[in-house]
Order: structure tokens, then sequence, then C-alpha cells
């Protein structure tokens, strides 16, 4: 008469039902993205983060950059016009985590990267207010002032090659020495080797102290490559593997 | 049967101990070989946790004088201190959450007031308010109901000894770590799944634990029918578990450290992720309060549920229409066209299904509503059942691609968030602890009933400001930020978009400060209800398990 | 157990005959308006999804009807905006200052543009007002480090200074102390004399005399016999008592002492031809345009 109290009087019944329920659309939803070849545009010039580049992304992530910003320009005409291109899929496919973010409190920062001087970053990161003094982001004084632990990277980027990232054996032995020749070019042993590694990347000294690579350096280095990687004038964005 | 029953230690009380030995050794071991500052202290408070555990069990066998009978005189034997504790936690952390949103949104209004500190930043705070809301006020309101209402609606005497404080104790273990790491910079960067590996791990064991005991209560129950409450209670356990162990997938950099790398990457980790986000609305923010309501609603108005036939359609519909709503938080992203299609659809066909709670809460009052006049209680829930059509009217409304390209990255996402959580998950949690204090702790009534009019009202007024000025904030910066000029030019830069927030934002904090002030009141009130109330009568009151 | 249904005295509806803990549940039906509100979204849900990619295959998804694409979409909108613009875009770019100022129709375009990219682009160092801060020029006065006449600016903007493109202006304010050129004393005395050009007050019992000497010897070359700077250099001038990093004796030790060399980005590649010209423009409108 009454068929539903089979769940009802079965509990175990009903757990399986509540697991088939639920498991169905996460299948069909998560599943496709990782074999459908159309998820990941065609573009050149997409590598792994550097090792400083590396370790001011985990600043990013450590301090909650995220609930501000995102990293994500939809395709809306105001946002292309505001902030450049659309972002693509090929653009945080080296990023564990993402971070597109979910709120703009402040500006999208997709392609912040060249957009300011060093020096501007600098400051802004030390006290908003003294370069945009609207701004109602925090101060992170405290970044200038701790020294970055650069022998730390080599577990970090084995831990990122294992979920994936192509880190060669060769780019972890370096990581450490690849942390200081870029935030340091002037003394570095093997600048040569660290531009070969990670071709277009930027190495000086982001945080205006050659003294130290500092959290501020790192975190520069990152902000500055973001969204420099692909280059849109060659980026066929027609294409219909790429329309998605 | 109590007679006979003798004095042991029970198996689960020895694997228990076991378990919790094995994560002191393991944190022994941390503190011995790690470099990283915040992994010895969360080694050391989780050593410090887990010997007390141990030693808890050890004096519970100690100080008993024969393993707690089942029933006593005929009447099951409910076990209440893990649902005492459970209580009090969630007042506890409600009121710190509520505090730190109250900061958030000073700052927001007021960034001076960000200190420049590490720990008292910003981004550091917003994952502390939001984990302290959900996962350690929301939480503990779901434990502390839902071990109370499977005893009762099973007429049983909850499964284990040790096992239902394991969840408890353990539950809010894992909030300290999650919580205090947060403040030391140790996330994962995932919303709503910051906590880092460990604390991950040591919530999928307690979880499992919490299904378990579940499970097993409902084997023990008197009336062959499980009730509604109880399905949604275990659709919001398992779905839970298995939204946690995907979405937290990750690699340590050492098994001593703080710091993993996610397994998923880019656009699979944004739809992994957004799987999670939206279904821990959808299972932890809805189908564990619905739970709450189809107990407490009609055992406060002393009516039946409206309709045992909605509540089979909108169980089934909800919970499986919930799961694929995900990409919704990523319309207009790189995330692939067709999953936003999915996203939406199912969205606006989750209208229904929700709103079939709405009515079987709102209907189940039908031939009471004249008690809506007379008591707060029942009317704050009712209160919150509305805010419920409301923000799942919202929701698919947001789902829509055309509105989200509006609202997404807004206010109005914050506006939609807060009717949901303070409207809803917060004023239901508000009714049933009012209704649970009295009954837990032998009471007769609340201290005051006009105390509860007041946090009624005054929160009330608190939400309609916050939501009122975040949707006209957010609105207004979804317009701005898409205004074009009539030669075709954008019309505003970012920095006039916030400028232009900040008078909504002193608003939405003075909200959020009334907000407070409500729930300041509550506690006095609970406070007072278990230091004064007057004694319920013998005759009346629930069985009591000894020395708790 | 046999279920007991009994009658609920107010609606006259049955209940379903079980009790939990003195609950019970009344067996309403569907309420009709829920029911084909859901029937509704499910028939809006299956239209939608023949007309838009929707459903994952296994090599592919379904595209659609409708062959609908947000990225060709928002291709197609900012093409066709562009090409509303493109007229007097490119009447702008071609136009000399003269010509832009007597075309009111190409000036209030130029504006227009002007001011939206100033403000997303450049307020973040120059100010929305561009007033500038510490180490961000001024662009509303009439002292140009890189020259003030419509092209200058546009070239500026165009390619930035010290900012690591190839036709950037480049030029550095050497470290005259930290080299060792200078010692602490003539760094003093010469800071002095700067100062007193523009009638500031320098550091106490410094020999402006010899600060003289010293800024004849070292500084003429860049900032010009009378210290009025030289804009081919991008050496300010130092007798307007207008400073770029601040005009106290502390400051302008400072600058002696460790050099500048303000970094101001390339726009070349991130904004078009025409937004940089309208940039140029405006702020050469701003006040002190030569
Ligand atoms: C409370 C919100 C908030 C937090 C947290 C926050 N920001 Fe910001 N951010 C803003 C606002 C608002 C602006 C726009 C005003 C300005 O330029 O300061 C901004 C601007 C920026 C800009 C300039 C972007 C542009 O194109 O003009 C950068 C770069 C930036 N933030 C980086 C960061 C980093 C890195 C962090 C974390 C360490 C961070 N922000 C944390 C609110 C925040
Ligand atoms: C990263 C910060 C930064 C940004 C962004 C920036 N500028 Fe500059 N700008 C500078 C600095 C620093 C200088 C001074 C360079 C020097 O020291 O010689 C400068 C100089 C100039 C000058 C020359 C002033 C003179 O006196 O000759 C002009 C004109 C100018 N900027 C316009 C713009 C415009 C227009 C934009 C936006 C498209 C812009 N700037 C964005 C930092 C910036
Ligand atoms: C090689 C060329 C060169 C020489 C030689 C030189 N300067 Fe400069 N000076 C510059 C440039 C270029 C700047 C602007 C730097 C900037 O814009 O960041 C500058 C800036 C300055 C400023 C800062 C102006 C302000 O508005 O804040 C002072 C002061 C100054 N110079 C003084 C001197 C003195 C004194 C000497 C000699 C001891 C000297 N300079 C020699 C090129 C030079
Ligand atoms: C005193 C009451 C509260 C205040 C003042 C408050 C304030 C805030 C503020 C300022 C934010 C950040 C918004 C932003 O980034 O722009 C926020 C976010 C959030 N709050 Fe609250 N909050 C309160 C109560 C609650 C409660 C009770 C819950 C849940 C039960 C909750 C859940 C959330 C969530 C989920 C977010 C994140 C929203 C998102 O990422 O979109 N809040 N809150
Ligand atoms: C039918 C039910 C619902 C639907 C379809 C829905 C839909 C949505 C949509 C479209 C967004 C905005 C996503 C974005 O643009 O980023 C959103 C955000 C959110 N909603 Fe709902 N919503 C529903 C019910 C609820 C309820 C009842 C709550 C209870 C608290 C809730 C909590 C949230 C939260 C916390 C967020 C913010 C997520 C984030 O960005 O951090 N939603 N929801
Ligand atoms: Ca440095
Ligand atoms: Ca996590
Ligand atoms: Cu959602």
């Amino acid at each position: 008469m009454n068929r539903h109290a089979i769940f009802e009087k079965n509990s175990i019944v009903l757990t399986v039902g509540i697991l088939v329920a639920v498991a169905i659309g996460g299948l069909v939803e998560l599943v496709p993205n990782f074999y459908l070849k159309s998820t990941i545009e065609k573009v050149d010039g997409m590598r792994p983060y550097t090792p400083l580049e590396l370790a001011g992304r985990d600043i990013y992530v450590r301090e909650g950059c995220y609930l501000c910003h995102s990293q994500m320009v939809r395709t809306l005409r105001d946002e292309v016009e505001r902030y450049g291109p659309y972002s693509l899929a090929a653009e945080s496919m080296y990023d564990h985590p993402f971070q597109w973010g979910s709120k703009r409190t402040g500006p999208d920062l997709a392609r912040v990267g060249g957009k300011y001087s060093d020096d501007w970053h600098v400051q802004h990161m030390n006290d908003p207010r003294s370069v945009s003094p609207a701004s109602i982001m925090p101060g992170y004084p405290f970044l200038a002032k701790a020294v970055l632990d650069a022998e730390s990277m080599t577990g970090h980027l084995k831990a990122n090659a294992i979920v994936g990232v192509p880190y060669t054996d060769e780019m972890v032995a370096a990581a450490a020495a690849d942390v200081m020749a870029q935030a340091n070019p002037d003394a570095a042993e093997d600048l040569d080797g660290f531009e070969a590694r990670y071709p277009n990347a930027v190495a000086r000294d982001f945080d205006g102290n050659p003294e130290a690579v500092t959290e501020l350096d790192a975190l520069i280095a990152y902000l500055q490559m973001l969204g420099t990687l692909v280059d849109f004038k060659l980026y066929d964005g027609k294409a219909d593997i790429n329309l998605r | 049967m109590a007679s006979t029953a003798k004095k042991s230690l029970t198996l689960e009380e020895v694997g228990i101990a076991g378990l919790t030995g094995l994560v002191a050794l393991y944190c022994l071991m941390a503190i011995a070989n790690t470099t990283d500052a915040v992994m010895t202290f969360h080694a050391g408070v989780g050593l410090v946790f887990a010997l007390a555990g141990i030693y808890a069990i050890f004096r519970g066998y100690a100080n008993r004088s024969e393993n707690p009978p089942q029933t006593v005189d005929g009447l099951p034997n409910y076990k209440l201190g893990p649902v005492k504790f459970a209580t009090f936690m969630s007042m506890f952390w409600g009121l710190a959450g509520f505090l730190v949103g109250l900061i958030i949104a000073l700052q927001l209004a007021f960034p001076a007031l960000n200190f420049d500190l590490p720990w008292t930043n910003f981004g550091r705070l917003r994952p502390l308010h939001t984990s302290a809301v959900i996962f350690a006020f929301g939480g503990n309101v779901l434990l502390a109901t839902s071990f109370y209402v499977v005893q009762r609606t099973c007429q049983a005497r909850i499964a284990g000894n040790a096992a239902p404080w394991f969840v408890v104790a353990g539950y809010n273990a894992f909030i300290v770590i999650a919580g205090t790491g947060y403040l030391l910079g140790v996330t994962q960067g995932k919303e709503y799944a910051e906590p880092e590996w460990y604390a991950d791990l040591w919530l999928t064991i307690v979880w499992v634990v919490y299904l378990l005991v579940f499970l097993a209560t409902l084997w023990k129950r008197k009336e062959p029918h499980i009730y509604v409450a109880n399905w949604f209670y275990l659709a919001f356990i398992l779905t839970i578990a298995m939204l946690h162990l995907v979405n937290n997938a990750t690699i340590p950099v050492s098994i001593f450290g703080t710091k993993s790398y996610i397994a998923w990457a880019g656009v699979q980790d944004a739809m992994t992720q957004w799987w999670y986000g939206h279904n821990a609305v959808g299972f932890f923010l809805t189908a564990g309060f619905l739970a709450i309501m189809y107990y407490f609603v009609p055992k406060r108005a002393e009516r039946p549920v409206y309709s045992y036939r909605l509540s089979i359609v909108h169980f089934w519909s909800l919970i499986f229409l919930y799961i694929w709503a995900g990409p919704h938080h990523l319309h207009y992203t790189a995330l692939p066209q067709w999953s936003q299609t999915l996203g939406m659809t199912f969205s606006i066909m989750l209208w229904m299904p929700s709103w079939g709670g709405m009515i079987n809460g709102l209907m189940t009052l039908s031939g009471a509503w004249d008690k809506l006049r007379t008591d707060p209680v029942l009317r704050m829930m009712v209160v919150s059942v509305a805010f419920y059509g409301m923000s799942t009217f919202e929701g698919p409304l947001m789902s829509v691609r055309a509105v989200n390209s509006l609202s997404h990255y807004t206010d109005w996402t914050i506006g939609h968030v807060h009717s949901g959580a303070l409207g809803w998950v917060a004023f239901v949690s508000f009714g049933a602890v009012y209704c649970l204090v009295p009954w837990l702790w032998n009471r007769k009534q609340l201290y005051s009933m006009k105390l509860v009019n007041w946090h009624f009202w005054v929160s009330t007024i608190g939400i309609v400001l916050y939501i009122s000025a975040m949707w006209v904030s957010g609105i207004m910066q979804g317009l701005m930020w898409r205004a074009y000029n009539s030669l075709g030019f954008l019309e505003y830069s970012f920095i006039e978009t916030v400028e232009a927030m900040h008078p909504f934002y002193v608003i939405r904090a003075l909200g959020g400060g009334l907000f407070v002030l409500g729930a300041v009141i509550m506690i006095y009130n609970l406070w007072m209800t278990v230091q004064r109330g007057e004694a319920e009568t013998a005759s009346a009151k629930p069985a009591m398990a000894p020395a708790e | 157990m046999a279920a007991k249904k009994e009658v609920d005295a107010i609606s006259g509806v049955e209940t379903t005959g079980h009790e939990w803990d003195g609950l019970k549940e009344l067996n309403h039906p569907l309420p009709r308006w829920w029911l084909w509100t859901f029937y509704i979204c499910i028939i809006f849900s299956v239209i939608y999804w023949v007309l838009m990619p929707s459903w994952p295959l296994l090599s592919d998804y379904t595209r659609g009807m409708r062959g609908h694409s947000q990225r060709a979409l928002v291709g197609e909108e900012v093409a066709a905006l562009q090409a509303a613009r493109a007229e007097k875009g490119t009447a702008l770019v071609d136009a000399e200052l003269d010509a832009i100022n007597s075309n009111p129709d190409l000036l209030q375009f130029a504006m227009a543009n002007g001011r939206a990219a100033f403000g997303d682009n450049c307020a973040g160092c120059h100010g929305t007002g561009a007033t500038g801060f510490v180490g961000f020029p001024n662009l509303n006065d009439d002292e140009w480090i890189w020259g003030g006449t419509l092209d200058q600016i546009r070239q500026t903007i165009l390619y930035g200074v010290r900012s690591g493109n190839d036709d950037a202006h480049t030029g550095d304010m050497l470290a005259f102390g930290r080299d060792g050129v200078l010692d602490a004393a003539q760094v003093r005395d010469v800071a002095s004399f700067v100062l007193s050009m523009s009638g500031g007050k320098g550091a106490e019992g410094a020999d402006l005399a010899n600060g003289q000497v010293v800024f004849e010897e070292n500084c003429v070359a860049c900032h010009g016999d009378a210290g009025a700077g030289n804009q081919e250099l991008g050496a300010p001038n130092l007798t307007d008592n207008i400073w770029l990093y601040g005009g106290s004796i502390e400051t302008v030790m400072e600058t002696i002492q460790n050099g500048r060399g303000g970094v101001m980005p390339a726009w070349v590649d991130r904004l078009d031809e025409a937004t940089i010209k309208s940039l140029a423009v405006y702020v050469h409108s701003l006040g002190g345009g030569q």
C-alpha cells in the first residue's frame, strides 16, 4: 500500500537510498570536467609557479586575500573592459587550490601583474590608504619584516608535483636556490639555470630591501606575474574548442 | 534488568580510548619532529585533549557502580549529558561567531580596526566568523538536537556510552583546532573547508562515529517507522561525509607540518569546491535545520505535521536536486558553460522542493496560529521558516544567469547568505534551544518570556537592517560596475564603488550589533533559567541518566 | 504494529497513524499550486537544456539548439562597443591638440574615455584627483618631469618610466652618498643648498657655499646650471618648491644619499591607442599642460 514504508522501516535502505540520490548529481557534474578535452583550453605560455611565486601564493592563501579579491574575469562586457581578457581555465591549471574567489570587496586581481610598480605594491601592502585613501583593505606591514623560509620550498614543490604540477626533479632540487636567485639576482649563482627552468619569470628584488628575501618579496613576485603568462595577442579565442 | 547488569568497560569505550591514544601518540611524534610552530601548538592542544578524553573514559568507568541501564521505571533512560554539552557550546560559539561577524562588519566600514596585525586582519577573521557560526554554532545545535530528537522519537537511549561524548567533545576539539589555525594563518583557502588536512582527518573520524551512533540509535527504535526529522538528519550526516571527503582530498607537505596542497586544480577544483560549498548550505544549513523544524515546530505548536505526503516528495526531491546546483556559484567563469546550465536549471527546480519544507512548517500551525501571539519561541521558529522560504526563493532567482551576472561578487550574495543564516538558521536554532534548555535542565519554563520577546524583536530589527542594507549596496554595486555613460565608457572606477558602500556597511554593522545584543539577552535568559528556574515536577520530567 | 489512523478534529484530515514522542502526521494532499509550479520549473529546465549547452557526454556535451557560447557573445558585445567608439577613436588618435581642443565632440569623447581609464588604471598611483602621493607625481601642477606637451605626456603613458619597456624613459638619480661619491658633510651641504634654491631651510650648520660647489661639480649635468631641471633626463626642477619625494631636509638628504628611480608602468600593451591618447588629453587638461 505505502511503498515508501520500505525506506521508513529500514534505516539501511534509507541510507542507501540517500546515498544514491546524492551521488548522481555530483558524478555527472564532476567527472566529465576531468575527461572532456574541451574543459581546459589550448594555450601557450603556461608554466608552473617559480618557487618564489609559489611561496607568495601560499601567503596570499594564508592571509585570505581571496575573501576580498577575485581572480576570475567573467565573460561580461564591463569586466573585460575593466580588467582585461576574460580568464581561461588554462590559466589556473596549476592552482592548488584555485583562487577564483566569490566576493569582490576589492578589484579583480587576475590581470594585476605589471599593472603597478613593485614600489607601489610595497607601499600599498604596508599601508593601503597611503596610495588609495578610500581603500578599505587591511595593511600588511608585517610581511616586509618576515624573512622567507626558502629551504622549505623544496617540500612544497614536491607536494605540488604529487598533485600533478609538472615540477621536474631538477626544479625540486633547485627550489631553495631558485627562491634566492629570483629575489636577489645580483647574488645568484645560477641565474641562467633559473631562467631556463621558468621561462619569462622576472628576477629582481621586489620589496626594495636587497638585504633580505622577505614574505613581501614573495607576495609581490606572485602579484606581478598574475595574468602575464598567456599572450592574448596569440591566443585564438574564436576556435571552437576554446569557446566551449 | 538494571539490577543484573554489572559494571564493565564496553567494547566501544575501549575502542575509543585506543583511538584517542593513537592520536595522543601522533601528537607526541609531531611535537618531537615538527619545525612548524603552529603544528607544535596544535599537537600540544591535541595531546591535552586526547589525554583528557582517555582520562574521562576511565574515570567514567571508575565512578559508576553498574553500566547505565537502557530504561528506568519502564521509561527510556535518555542520555542527555552530551546534549547539554553541545547546547552549551552552541551558545558559546554562537556568541563568539556573531561577535567576530560584528568585528569584520565594522572592519569593512572602518578599516583601521584591522590593526594591521596578522591575527586581527579581515582575511583571517572572516573564515573564523563563517566557521564559528556555521560549524561551531550551527554544528553544535545540530549535534545537540539530533542526539535529543533521535532518542525521543525512537523512545530509546542513545547507542554507546563514550561514543556520543566522543562525538560532541571531538567535534568541539576540531573547532578549536580549526579556529586557532585560522588566526595563525593555517588554512586551505577553500571557503567553508578552510581547516587543514589534520583537522579534516580528525573530523572524518568524529563524523564516522557520529553516523554510527545515529544509525545504532535508530536501530533501537520502538516505532517501526523512522520519523521524518530523522530522514533529514541522516541525509545531512551522510552527505556532509561525502562532500567533506572529496573536497578535502589533499597532499600534506609533511605529515608533521600544517600545510597541504589540495588534490584538485583550477577549474576542477572550482567545480569540486562549489559542489561542496553549495551542499554545505543544502545539507548542513538546510537539511539539518529542516530536521530541527520537523521536531520542534510540531512539538511547540502541539499540532501534527501538516502533510506526510509532502514530507516524502519534498525530502527526496530536495536531496536529489540540491547536489546539482553548485555551478550557480560559477556563472560566466571559466567553468564550461554546460555545467553552468545544469547548475542554473537544477536550482530553479529546487525552488518548490524547498518550499515544500516551508509549507510543512508553516501549515503545521493551522489551528494553532493564535499561539504566535502568546509564545515568542514559536513565533521565532515560524519567522525562521518564513525566512527560509524567502531565501529559497531568492536563491533560485540569483541562480538565473542574467541575475547572477549582477549579483555575483557583490553584497547581494552577502544579503542572501544572512537572510538564510540569521533569519533561518539562527532563528530556528534559537527556537530549538529555547525549547531544549528547560527540558534538559528540568525547568518548568524559561526564566522570562518577556526577554524572549525582546530577543525576538531586537534580532528581527537587526536582520532587517542587515539584509536590506546589503540588498541596496549589492544591487547598487552591481549596477555601478556595469554602468556605461552615454559615450560608451565605464561610468565608475572600482574605488568609487568602494566609497559608495560605506554607509551601508555602517548600517549593516548596526544591524549586526542588534543581533549580538539579542544573543546576549538570550544567553542571560538561559543562564537564569538554569540557575533560578523552578524545577519541573517529577511526574512530567523526562527520565535522566544518573551522574550526568 | 498496525497504524491507528484517526481524524484530526481541527482540519478534518486523517493522520498516518504513527506517533513519535507525541508527534503525529496529517496526510494532506500535495498543494495543487505547489505541484504545478514544480512541474513548470521542470518543463522550463527541459526547454532550457534543449536550447543551451547542457549535458555532458563521453567526448563532448550537448551544444544546444541556439549554439550559444558566453565567450562568443562577450566577444561580439565588446566588438560592437569598440565599433561604436571606433570612428571618434581613430579621429582622436590622428588629431593634433589644437584640433581636439577646437572640436567639442572629440574633446568630450577624449575626456570621457580618459576619465574612465584614469580611475581604474592611474588613480592607484596618482590619486583619484591626480594630485599624486609621495613618489608619485601630481599631474595637476605645471611642473613636468618628462614634459607636459600632449605628445610628451602620451609618450610617458605609452612606455612608462623605468618600466622595463624598451622605449621607456630612463635615467636615475644616482646614490651619491651610498656610492661614496659624496661624504656625509657634502650630502648635508648640497641638500641644504638645494633647499635654499627654493627658499627652504637647510640643516643646522650646513655650509651653503660648499654645497654650491658640490652642486656645480655633480648635479648640474642633469639638473642644469640653475637647477631648473632637464626633461630629457627626467631630472626634476629643484627651484620650484614642488617635490616628488618631499622637501624636508631629511628627505632631500635621503634622495642624495641613496638615489631615486620611480617606476611608472608602460601601458602600450594594456590599453588601446585611443585610450592612451584620451588619457594624454585628460591629463593635459588637468592643468599645467604645455
Ligand atoms: C577587506 C578587504 C581586502 C582584503 C582582505 C585584501 N584587499 Fe586588496 N584591496 C581591497 C580594496 C577595497 C582594494 C581597492 C582599493 C585599493 O587599491 O587599496 C584593494 C586593492 C588591491 C590591489 C590593487 C588592485 C588594483 O588593480 O588596483 C592589490 C594588488 C591588492 N589589493 C592585493 C591584496 C592582497 C595581496 C591581499 C592579501 C594579502 C589583499 N589585497 C587583501 C580590499 C582588500
Ligand atoms: C605604479 C604606479 C603608477 C601608475 C599605475 C601610473 N603611474 Fe604615472 N607615474 C608614476 C611615477 C612613479 C611617475 C614619475 C616617474 C619619475 O619618477 O620620473 C609617473 C609619471 C607620470 C607622468 C609624467 C609626469 C611628469 O611630471 O612628467 C604622467 C603624465 C603619468 N605618470 C600619467 C599616468 C597615467 C595617465 C597613468 C594611467 C594610465 C599612470 N600614470 C599610471 C607611477 C605610476
Ligand atoms: C644622472 C642624472 C642626475 C644627476 C647627476 C643628479 N640627479 Fe638628482 N635627479 C635625477 C633624476 C632622474 C631624478 C628624478 C628621480 C625620480 O623621478 O624618481 C632626480 C631627483 C632629484 C631630487 C628629488 C626631487 C623631488 O622632487 O623630490 C633631488 C632633491 C635631487 N635629484 C638632487 C640632486 C643633487 C643634489 C644632485 C647632485 C649631488 C643630483 N640630484 C644629481 C637625476 C640626476
Ligand atoms: C551578528 C551577526 C552577524 C554579522 C554582523 C555578520 C557579518 C558578516 C560579514 C561582515 C561578513 C563578510 C561579508 C563580506 O565579505 O563582505 C559575513 C560573511 C558570512 N557570514 Fe556572517 N554575520 C553574522 C552572523 C552570521 C550567521 C549567524 C551566519 C550563519 C549561520 C553567518 C554566515 C556567514 C557566511 C556563510 C558568510 C560568507 C558569505 C560569502 O562568502 O558569500 N553570519 N558575515
Ligand atoms: C533553493 C535554495 C537556494 C538556492 C538555489 C541558492 C542559490 C544561491 C546562489 C545563486 C548564490 C550566489 C552564488 C554566487 O553568485 O556566488 C548563493 C549563495 C549563498 N547561499 Fe544560497 N541559495 C539557496 C538557499 C540558501 C539557504 C537556505 C542558505 C542558508 C543559509 C543559503 C546560503 C548561501 C550562502 C552561505 C551563500 C554564499 C556562498 C559564498 O559565495 O560563499 N542559500 N545561493
Ligand atoms: Ca628583498
Ligand atoms: Ca579542509
Ligand atoms: Cu549555492
